[in-house]
């Protein structure tokens, strides 16, 4: 119930506290059911992956608690997990960069037609962004075949074969997959430049290019954080894309973390790298937004 | 909005060239994949003629219906959890400045956006495991709420942090209690992102395949999973035709909400 | 903070008091074509005919969810978690000796299985289970190579330099089973070693062996192996016998293709089914059993996935063709070098992480 808001009487500290402090209570109310609900479901589970992480694998694989150990923890500097944590990074990053490339331009093109253009595009944009992911990959897998499409089109240029299940074939998917994530950021950092900064920008320097640089691009830069962001990360982590395209040969951190709940059967490291991952990827992002924060 | 001046014609044009072929990447492979759902034969890259075998195919193969039944149910559910939760917890931490752990929970709020699926999917079945809960709908559904609230938490809060708080203390003085304010004002005015959210959490929770695939029991499995499944044992057609009604369905949720966005925007206070 | 911290630590060893340590495994107790519930059925992909399952279903008026695993180590991580509470599985030889150990299986109840004389005593009575107490053969077959005589042409050594010394003609095309004691036993066995060594430098040999030539492999597969072979996609597979035939039958290939048991020796298995302790429907499970031990289903299931029947009263109903065929019925000096997977204990482990340094 409001405190009556009658402007003549006067408003004793004590009125004030009480008002703050049911405030208070009301807020807490609110997000009290998100809260619990998260620390149950989220913070308990995360914290149990931490706890398994230093435990010792069983001889069927299931983690044995009473046995203490920095066996897992060690492996995660063995040159298996190396291996496979080396091609992971350099795969999110290159589709990171190629995502980048390509959106920009796009982005860029749709910002700046008519605004019921714009809209129409970006219409066309969203559907295979609210798009099943998994039937996204899977258009892949089958053009890139042996008798797919995208392989015959290869063949006849005479530029590359049958792509499926190797490197580059995964790239192809985590690009499709991904690049809408990084269109629409960009496309929202740079429908909202002033576009007033960019003309006067081209009047003071002669190229347009260096217009480009010295304006334009920082100051789409939220945009193009934000939707870097949003693929490394995934694609850090990506799991479906590699298992479908990789055939079992080209295995990311993703696959290797399930691998160890199934067949090599070792949750002890399963959990090991999870977290790691986990940490790794909380470290970048709030370094992201620390830097963002400061240039701002 | 001042004339957006691109650039010379050139550019413009090699612009406009890379966007098709943008576009092209997008929907090409969508449109072979569409194309063969309607493939006579078992393979999925022969054309051998033109038939809706498969499409017929699909409710006869419980695996696939039971698959169907099982996402509606635990895409609902989760999604209207989520969206009341995610939307209280918004409202919580943009409209009260202080309250006990509010930094804490604003904290762990984004933890399940930035965590990889994998990592999320591991705890998830340690922790039912360790409680010997057993796999099925159930565990699937508390799952998703548990990614879901904050992305549905995001995009309301994004909602609220733009609104005049000027409108709803006016509301305050109007009303006389909190939820008739709340109902009248606030609600109407948050709801696109509101719906948003819904969205977003709905969509969320049919793609998810690997923290689903970890918690899922026997006759639990939802249709992306199925789907996948069904990619690694063997491809035939009808996995093309599934994804075409797959596509499809995601096409009117898109164009259902545009529609309903643009209804709202004509129709609510300060739209 | 500090409350929280304490009411976490709290529920957290509550939680971890809640672990089930319950190490009895009671035998079933069921009557002939009794039902206590719906089946899930946990199989390998393609291995039972579709026919069957709805037959089932009529037959005892229940419903039959299956699920499909791919490595009998995938299927073990299922099944030790315990989420998922499968009532009937499928494990090969060895693995059920492994299971058995661990207090996973329910000992069946043989007064539930009227048609267990239908089977031949060969397979029963096998190490991994002497009594038959937790399992009853399902299928047998052996694991080699299948290839597209296109790619190796008509005069080769049957051995498996096909695959560990390949061609460059056909490098690239070559796909090895997603599994790590078949994968490496067949490495084993090209180095001249047992498949079931507990060696770690024969076993680091075999590893060394495949890293070698790993470049030449296309995928490590074991649900489509076979597809991909008459697709054209591979041109020389590492797989199962069954698969293989079933495959060749499809696009009529027989003249295209082959299978080969290598001169240096290979893998034979017997897969069984059995129930897991976490089953809901014991009994179901056991009318289930003895539903695919009736000498028209055991047939069934044969003349479906092409793999060799351990169930003598099923002759009369096999296919000519498939009895006859010496690739799917081996005769004896075949089983000179055929060598059945064994439990090798501890070192278990080791053959699954050597797969996983593989293919990293």
């Amino acid at each position: 119930m409001r405190r009556a808001a009658a402007p003549d009487a006067p408003v004793t500290a004590e009125l004030e506290h009480a008002a703050e402090r049911a405030a208070r209570w009301r807020g807490f109310r609110l997000a009290l059911p998100s809260f619990a609900y998260l620390i149950v479901l989220f913070a308990i589970p995360l914290i149990l992956v931490g706890v398994y992480s230093f435990a010792s694998r069983s001889r069927t694989g299931a983690p044995e608690l009473s046995d203490w150990n920095l066996d897992s923890v060690s492996k995660l500097v063995d040159s298996t997990v190396l291996a496979i944590a080396w091609r992971s990074t350099w795969l999110a990053l290159l589709t990171t960069v190629v995502c980048l490339l390509v959106a920009y331009p796009f982005a860029y093109y749709i910002a700046t037609r008519s605004p019921r253009i714009r809209n129409l595009l970006l219409v066309f944009v969203m559907i295979p962004f609210w798009s099943n992911f998994l039937v996204r990959t899977y258009a892949w897998k089958v053009l890139l075949g042996a008798d797919g499409l995208f392989t015959k089109v290869g063949e006849a240029l005479g530029i590359w074969g049958q792509l499926l299940f190797t490197l580059p074939a995964v790239l192809i998917g985590l690009v499709y997959g991904f690049l809408p994530f990084m269109v629409l950021p960009l496309y929202a950092a740079i429908e909202r430049l002033d576009w007033s900064l960019v003309e006067a920008a081209r009047d003071l320097y002669a190229s347009g290019w260096k217009a480009f640089r010295k304006v334009t691009l920082p100051l789409s830069r939220p945009g193009i954080i934000a939707g870097s962001i949003l693929v490394f990360i995934p694609a850090l982590g990506a799991y479906v894309t590699p298992d479908i395209l990789g055939g079992a040969k080209t295995v990311l951190l993703g696959n290797h973390i399930v691998n160890q709940f199934l067949a090599a059967r070792n949750w002890p490291l399963g959990s090991a790298v999870s977290m790691a991952i986990m940490i790794v990827m909380l470290f970048a992002t709030v370094l992201y937004f620390r830097t963002q924060a400061r240039t701002l | 909005m001042s004339e957006r001046s691109t650039t010379t014609r050139l550019l413009d044009r090699w612009l406009a060239g890379h966007s098709t072929l943008v576009f092209l990447f997008f929907y090409a492979p969508l449109v072979v994949l569409v194309v063969f759902s309607f493939n006579d034969s078992r393979f999925v890259n022969r054309w051998e003629g033109f038939t809706f075998d498969w499409y017929r195919a699909i409710p006869q193969d419980a695996a696939l219906m039971n698959a169907v039944k099982n996402s509606l149910i635990i895409a609902l559910v989760s999604t209207i959890v989520s969206t009341v939760l995610g939307t209280m917890a918004a409202l919580a931490l943009e409209r009260y400045r202080r309250w006990l752990g509010k930094r804490t929970f604003d904290a762990l709020l984004y933890l399940p956006v930035i965590i990889p699926d994998v990592t999320m999917a591991v705890m998830l079945l340690i922790f039912f495991t360790q409680l010997n809960q057993s796999l099925g709908i159930t565990t699937i559904i508390l799952s998703h709420i548990a990614f879901n609230i904050s992305f549905v938490a995001i995009v309301v809060r994004a909602r609220l942090a733009n609104l005049d708080p000027l409108l709803e203390e006016a509301a305050a003085d109007l009303y006389a209690g909190r939820w008739q304010a709340f109902r009248r004002v606030t609600l109407p005015l948050i709801l696109p992102g509101v719906l948003g959210g819904a969205l977003l959490a709905l969509t969320l929770s049919l793609d998810d395949v690997v923290i689903t695939s970890f918690v899922q029991g026997p006759g639990s499995t939802p249709l992306a999973v199925e789907v996948f499944a069904r990619i690694k044992r063997g491809v035939t057609p009808i996995i093309n035709a599934i994804s075409t009604l797959m596509l499809v369905a995601s096409m009117m949720l898109v164009l259902g909400s545009l529609v309903i966005q643009r209804r709202q925007s004509g129709s609510t206070v300060g739209g | 903070m500090k409350r929280f911290s304490i009411a976490l630590m709290t529920l957290m060893l509550l939680m971890a008091a809640c672990g089930d340590d319950d190490d009895v495994v009671e035998a079933a107790a069921c009557d002939p074509g009794a039902t206590d519930g719906d089946l899930d059925l946990y199989n390998w992909s393609e291995y039972i005919d579709p026919e069957l399952i709805p037959a089932f279903e009529e037959q005892y008026g229940v419903s039959v969810t299956e699920t499909f695993f791919d490595s009998n180590e995938t299927m073990l991580a299922q099944v030790e978690a315990g989420g998922a509470a499968y009532d009937l599985v499928v494990p090969s030889d060895y693995m059920i000796s492994i299971m058995a150990e661990e207090g996973l299986l329910v000992p069946l109840d043989k007064g539930a299985l009227t048609n267990l004389g239908n089977l031949d005593p060969t397979f029963t009575g096998l190490p991994f289970d002497p009594d038959n107490e937790f399992s009853v053969p399902y299928q047998w077959g052996t694991t080699g190579i299948g290839f597209a005589y296109e790619a190796v042409g008509d005069d080769f050594d049957p051995s498996w330099a096909l695959i560990f010394e390949p061609d460059p003609s056909y490098a690239g095309q070559i796909s090895l089973l997603n599994d790590a004691r078949e994968t490496l036993g067949a490495a084993l066995k090209y180095l001249g070693y047992s498949v079931n060594t507990t060696s770690q430098e024969e076993l680091d040999e075999a590893v060394e062996l495949i890293k070698g030539m790993r470049d030449a492999i296309a995928k490590y597969d074991s649900d489509q192996f076979e597809d991909d072979l008459v697709s054209g996609e591979t041109v020389v597979a590492h797989g199962w016998s069954g698969d293989f035939f079933a495959a060749f039958d499809e696009v009529d290939g027989w003249e295209d293709f082959g299978y080969i048991i290598p001169q240096e020796g290979a893998v034979a298995w017997v897969d069984n089914m059995a129930i897991p302790t976490t089953a809901d429907a014991p009994c179901t499970a056991h009318t289930f059993i003895d539903f695919i031990l009736d000498a028209e289903n055991g047939a069934a299931l044969t003349n479906f996935n092409f793999y060799a029947s351990p169930n003598v009263a099923s002759e009369p109903f096999i296919d000519a063709e498939i009895l006859e065929d010496e690739a799917i019925y081996p005769p004896d000096e075949a089983f000179d070098r055929l060598e059945f997977i064994a439990d090798t204990g501890d070192f278990e482990l080791q053959y699954q992480d050597a797969l996983t340094e593989i293919k990293s």
